[in-house]
């Protein structure tokens, strides 16, 4: 089961389907629904859990439909528990 | 800990990396599915939002497919005659040169009706930006033949595909206005791929940058679009068309850059 | 009293323009106006800090004021009857746009490239619309260099009055003459800022957006009835006209700018042969003075209607007096300026008869 890095929302009522963002995601987890949005396109939908966050799809999203979060390491964290406690935190925060 | 329970977890503020910019209005494009227009116009509403220069910011609309760019891009704007939008520029600029002023063109507009403006807009080295769309064809009217259609491409009014040898060669404008004096920055750019994307907002960024430091001298981004559409073809084949075909003739990069700076 | 100076038309115009506090002029050299641009160039940026700029065009003059004129500043330019031909589709923009402006027409003789001599044969496209679409300029008619001076800081309240392009309809004699001209004070650059213009968005209000489009047919219409009520409103408050010895008199010669001050020698001749005649000339021929022509008619026998060209306000005079007594024409053409005898001999035969001789 591949592990969620990142998650995308996409907003249906503006997307056309134009399929870009299938086309630009590496994971390949965006697909064209089998329904249509109220202005009769078939958007797209996450069809898959394995999100990197990589913001592609929004890049070439001619709507700005879709909204991208990303799992962030922060540096600062990240260091404090590497120093103070055991590398078994570390991995879960790290990749 | 379920997959849900850690999507959940990563949906929140801080890990939020990409969203529709402030300085786009609410108002859906009313684009064709997959035209890059809806690109280009949130990624100068990025380049607003970053800089924060949305109260400083002026922008000029042409007549073609993007006449209604005052409709998306939430600054104050004027909606220029066919072809006039640099001139239109150019006044707004003269009398407020502390303001930024854009205008925003397609091929048509830009390269056609709207040539002796673009030249001497650029010529006389206004301190505005200019973003060219060039789709290689008319999209508004319904796909007739622009400046920049390429060799043997068809087009309503080209059916049998562009003949130079009676409708003349495709223009290179851009090129054009390279050389002249008046600019100090011009690029072509593409916004069919996620690194490309980045490079044209790069460049956007870069010129409202050379405005705001008030160096003199036009900037001009070109941007090697689609029209699905008008080509008759589904987005994803019309970037692949744009590709092998646009790309070779509209070779992508920067053209001139400012002294010292790259 | 301050000072009288000898001064060009053109050059009083650029004058009155600094003094008038102008943020920008945006023009092309064409005869017989090209003094404006030059006169501006030399003496208006040192002075106020006034923007002047040449142009490549007409074309992008206008759609450079239309930029300009956007951010609420104090715009105009100048050119003469081909450029302004090059810039109707500017003027219609900016008229439905509603923004303020100042646009001088030096009149010269055509059609076609014609001639660089004086003419009023632009009386229609400065009236009547010129470009597409049913709008309305304010046209101010000078007749002096006086004129010259004083309409520009009238243009540019009744710009703002009204958010509206006025123009100054001149000729070329009146460009190009000499005379004694009486200047008004320097009046401040300021910036008058109401809350429309294009100047940058602040955040607590929507974005400004400056345009003429207007694609749903019920909305386009709400803005053609909108300007009509402008259009109207000038029409009740902004009618100006002299009318010189009226009140005595049998006939009336008409005639507007430098050809009413030739009607009023010829009216002068006249009298010297014992013929009441007087003059009524309009000065604002958007909105035209109907009610003043409507009124005498009742009290004269004909009007003599004179123009540098083929007869163009004559049908606004007709259509003023609306068949009450006999109007005619006389006309010079492509450049030639009437002789008062050549008016008192046209006076005499098409409309006395010569039953008086």
């Amino acid at each position: 089961m591949a592990k969620a890095k990142g998650d995308i929302i996409i907003d249906v009522e503006i997307c056309k389907g134009c399929e870009l963002c299938v086309e630009a995601c590496p994971e390949n987890i965006i697909e064209t629904a089998k329904q249509v949005n109220n202005k009769g396109y078939l958007y797209v939908v996450k069809v898959e859990d394995s999100c990197t966050g990589c913001t592609n799809c929004a890049l070439v999203c001619p709507e700005a439909a879709i909204t991208v979060y990303r799992k962030v390491k922060k540096k600062k964290e990240l260091v404090t528990k590497i120093s103070n406690v055991t590398s078994d935190i570390t991995l879960k925060v790290g990749k | 800990m379920s997959e849900q329970t850690i999507i959940d977890e990563i949906k929140t503020e801080e890990n939020l990396v990409y969203k529709k910019p402030e300085a786009l209005k609410d108002t859906p494009f009313h684009y064709c599915p997959g035209c890059a227009h809806g690109v280009v116009h949130r990624l100068i509403a990025e380049v607003i939002d970053e800089m924060g220069i949305q109260s400083e910011t002026i922008g000029v609309a042409p007549v073609g497919c993007s006449v209604f760019a005052y409709n998306y891009i939430d600054v104050d704007m004027t909606e220029a005659a066919h072809g006039r939008a640099s001139a239109v520029a150019t006044g707004i600029k003269r009398v407020l040169p502390d303001r930024l002023v854009f205008s925003y063109q397609g091929d048509g507009d830009l390269a056609a009706i709207g040539t002796g403006e673009t030249i001497h807009t650029c010529n006389r080295g206004e301190n505005v930006l200019i973003i060219f769309i060039n789709n290689g064809i008319y999209g508004m009217t319904g796909g007739q033949m622009a400046p920049t259609t390429l060799e043997n491409m068809k087009s309503t009014t080209t059916p049998f595909g562009r003949d130079v040898s009676v409708m003349g060669y495709p223009l290179k404008i851009t090129e054009l206005v390279a050389a002249l004096p008046g600019t100090q920055y011009v690029t072509r750019q593409a916004v069919y791929k996620p690194g490309l994307v980045r490079k044209t907002k790069k460049a956007i960024r870069k010129s409202f940058e050379l405005q705001k430091e008030n160096k003199n001298g036009t900037c001009f981004i070109e941007v090697v679009a689609n029209c699905p559409s008008n080509w008759k073809m589904t987005p994803v084949e019309s970037n692949k068309w744009l590709e092998e075909n646009m790309l070779p003739f509209y070779q992508l990069g920067d053209i001139k850059t400012p002294n010292g700076r790259k | 009293m301050s000072k009288l100076k000898l001064m060009k038309g053109n050059e009083a115009l650029a004058e009155a323009a600094i003094r008038a506090g102008c943020d920008a002029y945006f023009g092309y050299p064409i005869t017989p106006q090209s003094e404006v641009l030059e006169y501006l160039s030399r003496e208006a940026n040192k002075r106020t800090g006034m923007t002047v700029l040449q142009a490549e065009s007409e074309i992008a003059s206008i759609n450079m004021v239309y930029g300009a004129a956007g951010t609420g500043k104090k715009i105009m330019t100048s050119s003469s009857s081909p450029g302004i031909s090059l810039m109707q589709e500017g003027i219609s923009y900016i008229a439905c746009a509603e923004l303020p402006c100042l646009i001088v027409n030096v009149n010269r003789g055509g059609p076609g490239l014609g001639t660089i001599q004086p003419a009023q044969s632009d009386y229609f496209q400065s009236v009547k619309g010129g470009g597409h679409g049913d709008y309305r300029l304010i046209v101010l008619a000078p007749s002096t260099v006086q004129e010259m001076s004083d309409f520009v800081k009238l243009a540019f309240e009744l710009a703002f009055k009204y958010r509206n392009p006025i123009m100054i309809l001149t000729d070329g004699a009146l460009g190009q003459m000499m005379e004694k001209v009486e200047l008004f004070e320097q009046q401040p650059r300021e910036d008058i800022i109401t809350g429309w213009e294009t100047i940058g968005k602040p955040e607590d209000r929507p974005s400004n957006v400056i345009t003429s489009l207007h694609i749903k047919p019920d909305k386009m219409e709400e803005i053609n009835i909108h300007l009509q009520e402008k259009y109207k409103k000038m029409e009740e408050n902004e009618v100006r006209v002299e009318t010189i010895d009226c009140d005595d008199a049998d006939y009336i010669i008409t005639g507007y700018g430098l050809v009413a001050r030739i009607c009023t020698k010829a009216a002068q001749l006249a009298r010297d042969k014992g013929l009441k005649v007087g003059v009524i000339r309009p000065i604002t021929l958007f909105p035209f003075p109907y009610k003043t022509y409507f009124d005498i008619a009742d009290n004269v026998k004909g009007i003599l209607d004179v123009e540098m060209n083929a007869g163009q306000m004559i049908e606004d005079v007709r259509l003023a007096v609306n068949g009450k007594i006999p109007i005619e024409f006389y006309g010079r053409m492509g450049g030639m300026v009437p002789t008062p005898e050549e008016i008192l001999e046209a006076l005499e035969t098409k409309l006395i008869g010569g039953k008086d001789e």
